[in-house]
């Protein structure tokens, strides 16, 4: 069953904040991974990884790169559903 | 023309079966206590493995570390974090450039549990669920590379492996660094996270462990007629290491002195001792000749003793070789017996106590000693601490490791 973009958003902040530490309601769709969030590659790859399994998606590496802010993922991650 | 530095010891810091803390493991040893415990989950039963229990942490790496850390380290790793901060606090967080700050920290097994994690991830789930911290994780190097990291120390960052001897290997490698002026303080130590019950089923099918599962707090018993070999445990245990000349100028409170280092190999078997000793023996005498410290000077010897049937004799013997008569009046104590044996950080556990052995002038006892094997020739502390006589004295810490490595440390009272 697909996700709707607000349990995206949440399952998100949830992986997001195992990783960082930070508290889930700072992972909100406007921020930036790598300029708000202080994610490196490597914490992005952990956090594709676990969001791949969690929504059932695929992430492929070529859109990694495209997905700047939190809301960039929820976006890809909703349209990628089955 | 320049001299060596007198390396020092200005910090101490541990996490191991006994506490989560050196004060509160060196109470505990002192008190004769065991950190052996049953196993709380269905391994043995499971897996059909002879061994149910061991010597786990007392104080549980989740309850001190954050859980992003928990997540980015393997346990080995955050055993050797725990003890560093510690050590690093206990010496008064010195300043210190970090181009003359090194890091020493090893284990003999490295991340076992990472390793087979990601295996147990990449059969049930496949390749594209193996997470990208895996190999930082795993690497045997990981929990040195977090500590320097940790400290910024970047005069250079070291993981000597030799199983069992690691620990010690690593506290001799980082004063070599400050005797060769390559750093000016060392934080130097050793960790292993092991139990977990695919080491336990090797380790059990090499009837190496103790099988006394109806009696784990009376299973790790060195010297004891009744050994029946060691108990696995787990922990990490970390010095900070200086020049004495910059301990003084910051005026540090020194432990001990580590006044001589003695390293060798048998050349003989992968698991078992050499029989006659040699090994042992000339690594002990290395270390005494590198301390300048006469055999009279020992007052006290913590032995690598892991409570097998033929390696605590060969030890015994291999002591009483070297000091001769003066073994009369060095006292011996096998703190495994207490602490079970953290593998690659049994070295540097060990190398505390016998730190604050000369501090506190008290030698820990050894437990479990129903009934002294007749062939032991030394005298060993039972049951109760035994007090170390004033003035300067001395005492060596021997560790050994599978693959014949032998490193014996000497330790001087400042």
């Amino acid at each position: 069953m697909a996700h709707s973009e607000q349990e995206i958003l949440a399952g998100l902040a949830e992986i997001v904040s195992e990783e960082t530490g930070l508290p889930t309601d700072s992972v909100l769709p406007e921020k930036s991974f790598t300029d708000d969030l202080d994610i490196d590659s490597l914490s992005m790859m952990t956090i594709v990884t676990l969001a791949e399994e969690k929504f059932d998606v695929r992430i492929p590496d070529d859109e990694v790169k495209n997905l700047a802010t939190v809301g960039d993922a929820v976006s890809f991650i909703a349209g990628a559903q089955a | 023309m320049s001299t060596v530095p007198e390396v020092v010891v200005t910090g101490l810091g541990a996490t191991t079966p006994l506490g989560g803390d050196v004060p509160s493991t060196w109470r505990a040893a002192l008190a004769g206590e065991s950190g052996a415990r049953p196993f709380e989950n269905d391994w043995a039963e499971r897996y059909e493995i002879a061994v149910n229990f061991g010597a786990t942490l007392k104080v549980p790496a989740d309850q001190v570390l954050a859980r992003p850390e928990l997540k980015r380290m393997d346990p080995s790793a955050q055993y050797a974090v725990i003890a560093t901060r510690e050590a690093w606090a206990d010496a008064g967080s010195p300043e210190v450039d970090g181009d003359r700050l090194g890091a020493v920290v090893s284990s003999g097994i490295g991340g076992i549990w990472t390793t087979l994690d990601g295996w147990d991830t990449l059969r049930e789930k496949g390749g594209r669920r193996v997470l990208p911290m895996t190999v930082p994780m795993l690497m045997p190097n990981s929990p040195v590379a977090y500590v320097s990291l940790e400290l910024g120390a970047r005069a250079g960052a070291h993981a000597l492996v030799s199983a069992c001897a690691s620990g010690a290997e690593a506290i001799a490698y980082g004063v070599e660094m400050i005797r060769n002026g390559r750093a000016d303080v060392v934080v130097a130590g050793g960790t292993e996270a092991t139990i977990h019950p695919m080491p336990i089923a090797a380790f059990a099918a090499s009837r190496t462990l103790s099988t006394r599962n109806d009696d784990p707090a009376g299973a790790s018993r060195p010297y004891d007629v009744d050994r029946d070999g060691f108990v696995i445990g787990e922990g990490a245990g970390v010095v900070v290491l200086e020049s004495a000349a910059h301990a003084a100028a910051r005026g540090a409170r020194v432990y001990a002195r580590i006044a001589g280092l003695g390293l060798s190999a048998d050349g003989y078997h992968i698991t078992s001792p050499e029989p006659s000793g040699d090994g042992q023996i000339r690594a002990m005498r290395s270390a005494l000749a590198d301390s300048g410290v006469a055999a009279s000077d020992v007052a006290h010897v913590n032995a690598h003793a892991t409570s097998t049937v033929v390696g605590d004799l060969i030890e015994a013997r291999s002591i009483r070789a070297v000091l001769g008569d003066d073994a009369d009046h060095a006292v011996l104590s096998a703190t495994k017996s207490m602490t079970g044996h953290l593998l690659g950080g049994a070295g540097a556990l060990e190398t505390i106590f016998t730190v604050l052995a000369l501090h506190e002038r008290t030698a820990p006892p050894t437990i479990n000693v129903a009934e002294p094997d007749p062939e032991l020739v030394l005298d060993l502390v039972r049951d109760e601490p035994r007090a170390l006589p004033a003035g300067p004295v001395a005492a060596i810490n021997n560790s050994f490791g599978f693959g014949g490595h032998n490193v014996a440390l000497v330790v001087t009272s400042v």
